[in-house]
Parts: structure tokens; sequence; C-alpha cells
């Protein structure tokens, strides 16, 4: 038994190629942007060590807490969006339903598997107003409203931005957090019911309590995934007007690519890095506390 | 409480949903057999009097649409290929096999988990252009590779986790060595878990704009993500209808696609959560 489990050449076998390959990738290159925070410079325009000039620069630069609070915020309301209206159409599936909720289920989730830029190149479309009133626009006349120019002002972008990530991603969610109401008993929600408890304190009840683990997981993931937004952004409007809805990962790019700054954006990478580790951990201890407590 | 009401409310809110999701898509559609015309002379949410198939012709031709879709494909289906096997391998080492230090190794790989990809691009851009394959696809597929592996080797521990240890000592008390027990019994039981994984590495790859974007050196390398981004560029000003017919060429073959697989998307995403 030992010799089959223990067969020293086939262990290195099945585990050095992806041990390699993760080293070579992944380990290595981030001890590389470590020491590249210290430098100024770019591999074309060489290197000049820096010490801590980039590390000070991210406390002075306004742009920086600009992009910082952009991305918080951002991903702040996202996650909101994304773990609510999810939770509600788990819930949707669940218990008003129940079977035939697949065809729903399946419209709901088909954005998920869209590139980001094509939805966003759509969405800019639908919130356009050149060169003719777009959809969103022309909704928002017949209510009387004057029409707007979605993003010329950050505010406005920020809706739309919102908008779009939410019609892209709340899908998954809403998928995620079923699967977690499925894992309930059904004799703990038969039982209830049996108790006299129906709809509304069903769900404080049972139902919410019951899903906790999964809506903290899914907060995580959400949190993560949000903090680092790129794509959509980029492909929507570029972070404009100006660096109104530029989130860091996104200055990041433009510092390291446009402007030839690398060690600068190694040290913007290393504090989105450090932002979503805290804030990991911090939804990651407010829940458990939660769970202990109830 | 009336069952009326409830029924309306129900019906009301499926009604939303229906109109939110499918109408974007629907006015895409119609959207892309515009005339140039008909965008810059009638409001955006009219439909087509006349239609303009040429819009997907020209989108196809101009905007390089094939060499895009072939980079994006060919990318893919490596990355997922190699992460899959050699992702299996190490699960499989890591969680079945018994050695000093497996525990340990494990934690380094899922480590890389907490890594974003924006903290190793800019290295690894540079290792690339050392190792002169930058003018290549090649620095994609490493770069999705690595970055793959430690949701893979996670995921799959723990497929292999649920896999019954007398399984495997039975593999071997019928004298199965190592590789025997590995390809004639782990491998078929994780069937389903290599497929949900690579489903998953499937879309996050496919849909990757910051890799692409970073490695993409020269045209001829960009994937469908980066030539959509790219798109006006290659007409000079901005020509609507085969924008978006584009956008729907891209969107509506994924969604042949999906219809496809939603089953099995479905089914790895719920899996083992149907309790009886």
């Amino acid at each position: 038994m030992r010799q089959v489990f223990g067969n020293r050449r086939a262990i290195a076998l099945f585990l050095a190629p992806a041990l390699l390959v993760y080293i070579g990738v992944i380990v290595v290159p981030v001890g590389w942007s470590l020491v590249y925070s210290l430098f100024t410079g770019s591999p074309a325009s060489g290197f000049t060590f820096a010490g801590l000039k980039n590390f000070r620069s991210l406390i002075s630069d306004p742009t920086i807490s600009q992009t910082f609070w952009f991305t918080v915020k951002y991903a702040a309301l996202l996650t909101v969006g994304q773990i609510v209206i999810g939770y509600a159409l788990a819930l949707l599936f669940k218990f008003v339903l129940r079977r035939s909720s697949t065809f729903i289920r399946t419209l709901v989730f088909f954005p998920v598997v869209l590139p980001t830029v094509a939805v966003a190149l759509l969405f800019a479309q639908l919130f356009a107003v050149t060169p003719q009133a777009g959809p969103i626009d022309s909704l928002v006349h017949l209510f009387g409203v004057q029409p707007v120019d979605w993003f010329v002002s950050g505010s406005h972008a920020f809706i739309v931005i919102l908008a779009m990530d939410m019609w892209r991603s709340v899908g998954l969610f809403a998928v995620i957090l079923y699967v977690g109401l499925l894992d309930i008993p059904e004799e703990v929600i038969e039982s209830a019911r049996l108790d006299g408890a129906s709809g509304f304190s069903l769900l404080r009840r049972i139902i919410l309590p019951m899903s906790r683990p999964i809506v903290a997981a899914a907060t995580i993931f959400a949190l993560n995934a949000d903090l680092k937004v790129f794509d959509s952004i980029l492909a929507l409007n570029n972070g404009g007007p100006g660096t109104a809805t530029t989130p860091l990962n996104l200055y990041m790019f433009q510092e390291s690519f446009n402007y030839n700054n690398w060690g600068y954006g190694s040290a913007i990478a290393l504090l989105i890095t450090l932002l979503c580790l805290v804030v990991t951990v911090l939804v990651f201890r407010s829940l458990r506390r939660d769970i202990t407590k109830g | 409480m009336a069952q009326l009401p409830r029924r309306t409310l129900t019906r009301a809110i499926i009604g939303i949903i229906l109109v939110v999701e499918i109408y974007p898509l629907f006015w895409l559609l119609t959207s892309s057999l515009k005339t140039q015309n008909a965008f810059v002379s009638q409001p955006l949410w009219t439909l087509p009097h006349t239609l303009d198939f040429g819009n997907y012709s020209s989108a196809w031709t101009t905007a390089h649409i094939p060499s895009d879709v072939s980079n994006s494909l060919i990318v893919t289906v490596s990355s997922v290929a190699v992460i899959l096997v050699i992702g299996t391998g190490a699960a499989f080492a890591l969680e079945v096999l018994a050695f000093k230090g497996r525990g340990g190794i494990l934690f380094f790989l899922i480590g890389g988990l907490m890594v974003p990809a924006q903290l190793v691009l800019l290295p690894l851009f540079e290792i690339y252009f050392k190792l002169g394959i930058d003018n290549s696809l090649l620095p994609m597929i490493v770069t999705y590779i690595g970055e793959g592996l430690p949701l893979t080797v996670f995921l799959m521990a723990t497929y292999f986790r649920s896999v019954p240890r007398e399984l495997f000592e039975a593999c071997v008390i019928d004298g199965g060595g190592t590789y025997r027990c590995f390809f004639s019994v782990a491998l078929p039981l994780v069937r389903n878990g290599i497929f949900t994984v690579g489903m998953l590495i499937f879309f996050s790859v496919f849909n990757d704009l910051l890799v692409a974007l970073t490695f993409n050196s020269k045209p001829s390398l960009s994937t469908i993500q980066v030539g959509l981004l790219n798109f006006n560029g290659q007409y000079g000003s901005v020509e609507y209808g085969p924008l978006f017919a584009a956008i729907s060429i891209v969107i509506f073959a994924l969604l042949i696609l999906y219809l496809f697989i939603n089953k099995q998307i479905m089914r790895g995403l719920t899996s083992g959560a149907v309790k009886g």
C-alpha cells in the first residue's frame, strides 16, 4: 500500500509540472514586483533605484486617493447590489418558481458568460446620447425628465457602470445563493411551517440565518472581484471623464504602460493586493462573529 | 394572504426580469441591421426601416474578427487543456498520495489565490521579453496557466477528497500501481469535477482582458476582447452598424454555445447541493 501511495517518482511526476509553472509564473514575479516598486523607470528606459519614493508618492498623489475611494465606493455598492438582488432572485427561484425556475435562471445567468468588452460596448450605446437619443435616454425622456449625457459627468457615468456590471454579474450570485438555499434541509423548513411560521418570519428566523455561510462566502468573493475591476470600465469610458471613474487597477495599468512608471505601477498593484486582503479579513471577522453569536 | 395579488406580483417581477434581460439583446440585434443613415437620423430605439446585412460582412473583414476568434480559441483551449492535466495531477499527488510536507505544498499553491493578476503582470512582461517569446501567443497561454493553477488545484483537491479512500486501496489490492490507480480509478470518479473546473477556467480565460491586452504586442495577436476594444480604431470614425454587428456576432455565438452547455454548467454548480 505504501509503495503505491508513497511512490516517490510518481509524486514528483504528478507534482513537478504544476509546481514549476506556479513558481515561475506567480511566485517569482510577485517577488520581482516588490523589487520593481523600489525603482523608477521601465525596461525600455532603464531602472533607477528610488528607495521608498514610489510609496511616498502613493500617499501624496491626489489621483491615488481619488481612485482608491472610487474603487472602494464602487466595490461596496456593487457588492451590496449583487448580494441583495442575487439573494432576492435566489428566493424567487426556490420558493416561488420552484421547478419552473430553470428558464429564468438560464436567462439571468447568460450575461455572466459574455465578454466584458462586448457588454460595455452594448451599454455605451444603450446609454448613448449621440448621434441620437439611446433607449435609456428616450425612456427617461418619456417620464418628463430632461435627457442627460451619461458620460460627461463622473456621477452619471458611475450609474451606468453600476447598471452594466450589475446586469452582467447578478445572475452568477443568484445561482450561487440559490445553491446555498437548496442546502437548507427541507425538514427544517417544514417543521417551521408546521409551527406556524410563514412568509416573512420564515425568512427572517430560519432561512436568513441558515444562509449566512454562503452569503458570507459570496460577499467576500464579490468584494475581491469588484475591487479589482478593470475590463468593464476601460471598455465603457476609459475611466473618464478624466479620472473621475478610474479604478485603482486601471490607474495602475495606465501608469505602467502609458507613462512607463513601472515602479509606481508595482506600488499601486501592492496597494490593491493589500486592500483586498484587508477587506477580506474584515468581512470574514465580522461575519464569523455573527455566526458564533447567533 | 389572498392568492391573486401574489400571483400578479410574481408575474410583474418575472415580466421585469424578462424585459431587463432580453431587451438589450433584442435591441442589439435590430440595431446591427440598421444603416449608418438610420443611426444618425432616428432615435436609437427605433426599428430599422431597411435591413443592412452588409454590416456583418463589413465587421467580419475590417475588424479581423476571424483572427480574433481563432486567437481566443487557441489561447483558451491550450490553457485549459494544460491546466487540467497538470492541475489534476498535482491535486491527486497532494490529496491522495502520501509524503512529508504535502500539506505545506498544498497551502503554498492555494495561497496563489490571493495574488491578483496585476501584481505579476509587469515582471512577466519583462521575463517573456527576455525569453524572446513576446511576439507570440505564448505569453498569454503561460500566464493563464500559472494564474489558473491555484484555483484548479484547490477545486480538484476538494473533488479528490470526496472520493472514499477504500476505492484506491481496493485498486492497490487488485494489483494496480500508482499510475494505474490514477487513470482507472481516480480520474473517472472526478470526471464531473474536471468538467466543471474546465468550464470555469474556459470562461475566465476566454473573457479575460487584462492579460490579453498586456501581451498584445502586435495586432495579429488580438483576442476577441482586445479586438472589440480596438474596433472603432479600424474604421476611423464610428460606424455604428458594423459595431453592433461585431458585438452581435460575439454575443449570439456565445449564446448558442451557452445554450448547449447550460445544463452542464447548472449541474456543475449545483452538484452535491441537493440532498436525498
